[in-house]
């Protein structure tokens, strides 16, 4: 099913492709867009991004393949941005992160059964000074142990989901 | 010691243009506004300010790179902060909005920027909506718009190669963060075609002050060839990790254990990357070396990197590398740290991070990785050490970007300095490591991460 942006998204990408002098230039903006409508960066949707910026769909294509922010199947409500980075690592970042794959019985990169979270090993998320951390929508949860990490799903449940596409 | 970049870290409400003002932000526009273009790069080039995003190159001449006939030149602000260790652009951004749109709007001025950019790293989600009110409420203000400059905040969207300038302009003109052949550097051919000046957030949030206090002032505060503060993002093991403002220059010895409380458990220091993991390590005989750009290159007392035991790794022309201040970004590691495990993860992130283009990068980084790997978990084969060297020594200067020489460097420094806890990883029962263009199946379990 091809998919469309709504009115609301249209006049965003208006808004956003009068900041750059060409329309290709819009490309990451208007993906992240594409995520926040779709949930997720599935074909039909970067056919949608082509089309609302008169760009091949293999650049697209191409553009959306090389950034690990767009994602190319359905997430969880929640995407749970861990950092193992060296940082983090020294003071116990793949401990927590071993903590939260355990508590949601699922491997970094996938999904809880519930639908409720995805995590992803992270790199250095620049938070070095109060590692070990992870990122969920617009909070930081820092100088984490594996049991204040678990214990932040909680706070994390509570939040609106990343993208207005999770229904 | 004043601080300039970091005075309203902790301050609640600074980032909001009211209170933002209150405080003095946007003070130094009528002023700054009123001096001839040229007059601002003068003062910057007097104010002995370097780039604060890695090089350290001077800030004031690379101003002075852009075209005296250029129609169109476009300023843009790399907040791509992603080198690990690296967290001080994240503070300013987050806690001084107003403070960095101030400087583009005075460095626009000098440039003659009419549309200037912030490339904002896409995992910022926060700050990114900090900024993007900030911006808003400098439009709403008149500071930006309406014949003044215009300023875009462009989100990324995952990639740490975007960092690098050329890469950032790609991505900035929506294609994939492939860095570019330089020359054309992008002062002559950067952003859509048009001269570019890409400078490093805490580089740009420094001139309102100094534009304030004068060129002179700024100078007189720092190293006699490196002028203003230093922020270091102390991570790692201490008692006080923290984002510091500091006196350039100042030995890191001293940020250790005055400033930072020392190392948990009063463990002794083991090894210290000075400026991002991209960075040669220091041990612990290196820790009086001032944290200042030149010293850290400079210093004779850091042995330097090698290529085996003996021989030196030549920058060319013979130069020595021993290592850099880079982005700021300290990592302190305690007497118990596995720096083979360390080094492994490292070499992971960039085989991650290499964007492909260039072989040695692409397939190299990717050979570290795995051989780290193995040797981290006790199984290295014989030959695996002078392996790693070979291999790192093949990337470094032989790619378009500086992303190799971030693997290489790092790899080759910990050999040079912590050679036998790697040959102590080696299971000599096991065969020699077989050439490592076999397997690809294992590079690609290491970027499925994501």
């Amino acid at each position: 099913m091809a998919l469309a942006f709504s009115p609301e998204a249209r006049q965003q990408i208006e808004k956003i492709r009068s900041r750059y002098p060409n329309a290709q230039a819009a490309c990451l903006p208007v993906l992240h867009l594409a995520q926040d409508e779709f949930g997720h960066i599935s074909d039909d949707a970067i056919g949608a991004v082509a089309d609302v910026l008169g760009l091949p769909q293999a650049h697209v294509w191409g553009v959306v393949t090389f950034y690990t922010m767009y994602h190319r199947h359905p997430t969880g409500k929640h995407t749970l941005m861990v950092c193992t980075n060296v940082s983090c690592m020294l003071r116990g970042g793949y401990e927590v992160l071993a903590a939260l794959e355990q508590k949601l019985g699922v491997k970094a990169g996938g999904n809880s059964a519930d639908g409720e979270f995805t995590i992803i090993e992270e790199e250095c998320l620049a938070a070095c000074a109060d590692a070990p951390c992870l990122i969920a929508g617009e909070k930081y949860f820092l100088r984490l142990t594996p049991e204040t990490a678990v214990k932040a799903l909680e706070e994390i449940k509570k939040m609106p989901p990343d993208h207005k596409g999770h229904h | 010691m004043p601080k300039i970049v970091l005075k309203h870290m902790g301050v609640e409400g600074v980032n909001r243009i009211d209170e933002a003002m209150k405080r003095g932000a946007y003070s130094r526009l009528s002023r700054g506004l009123a001096m001839a273009p040229a007059a601002i790069t003068d003062e910057v080039k007097k104010s002995n300010l370097r780039g604060r995003g890695g090089a350290g190159f001077p800030t004031g001449m690379k101003w002075g790179f852009i075209p005296k006939d250029a129609k169109t030149v476009y300023l843009v602000i790399n907040a791509d902060e992603s080198e690990p260790g690296t967290c001080k652009d994240r503070e300013i951004i987050y806690w001084d909005p107003h403070l960095l749109i101030e400087g583009v709007i005075l460095a626009s001025h000098a440039l003659g920027c009419k549309h200037a950019y912030i490339y904002i790293r896409g995992e910022m989600i926060r700050e990114h909506a900090v900024l993007q009110r900030a911006v808003d409420e400098a439009y709403a203000k008149g500071f930006l718009g309406n014949g003044r400059v215009d300023l875009t905040v462009h989100r990324g969207a995952g990639a740490y190669i975007c960092g690098e300038e050329t890469s950032l302009l790609n991505s900035l003109e929506g294609k994939r963060g492939w860095p570019r052949l330089k020359p054309p550097f992008p002062a002559v051919k950067g952003l859509f075609g048009q001269p570019t000046i890409v400078n490093n957030v805490e580089t740009i949030a420094n001139i309102p002050a100094i534009l304030e206090k004068g060129g002179e002032w700024f100078a007189s505060l720092g190293t006699p060839r490196s002028g203003g503060t230093r922020i270091l993002c102390m991570s790692g093991h201490l008692n006080k990790p923290g984002v510091y403002e500091l006196p350039m220059g100042i030995p890191l010895r001293q940020v250790i254990d005055e400033i930072c409380g020392g190392v948990p458990g009063g463990k002794k220091v083991k090894a210290v990357i000075p400026g991002g993991s991209s960075m040669p390590p220091l041990d612990a005989n290196e820790l009086d070396i001032p944290m200042e750009f030149d010293a850290l290159m400079t210093d004779e007392r850091i042995k330097p990197v090698e290529v085996k035991p003996g021989i030196p790794f030549d920058m060319g022309g013979g130069k020595k590398l021993r290592t850099m201040a880079g982005s700021g970004g300290v990592i302190v590691m305690d007497e118990d740290t596995d720096l083979v495990a360390v080094t492994a993860r490292i070499m992971r992130f960039y085989a991650h991070e290499s964007c492909g283009q260039c072989t040695p990068c692409r397939e190299g980084t990717g050979w570290l990785a795995r051989i780290c790997s193995r040797l981290a978990k006790g199984q290295g084969r014989p030959g695996d050490v002078e392996l790693c060297a070979s291999i790192a020594h093949g990337i470094a200067g032989n790619t378009i970007c500086p992303l190799g020489d971030a693997a290489a460097w790092p790899m080759l420094g910990f050999l040079t300095k912590f050679r036998g806890e790697f040959e102590a990883r080696v299971n000599k029962s096991l065969k020699p490591a077989p050439p490592p263009a076999q397997s690809g199946s294992e590079l690609v379990q290491i970027r499925s991460g994501h």
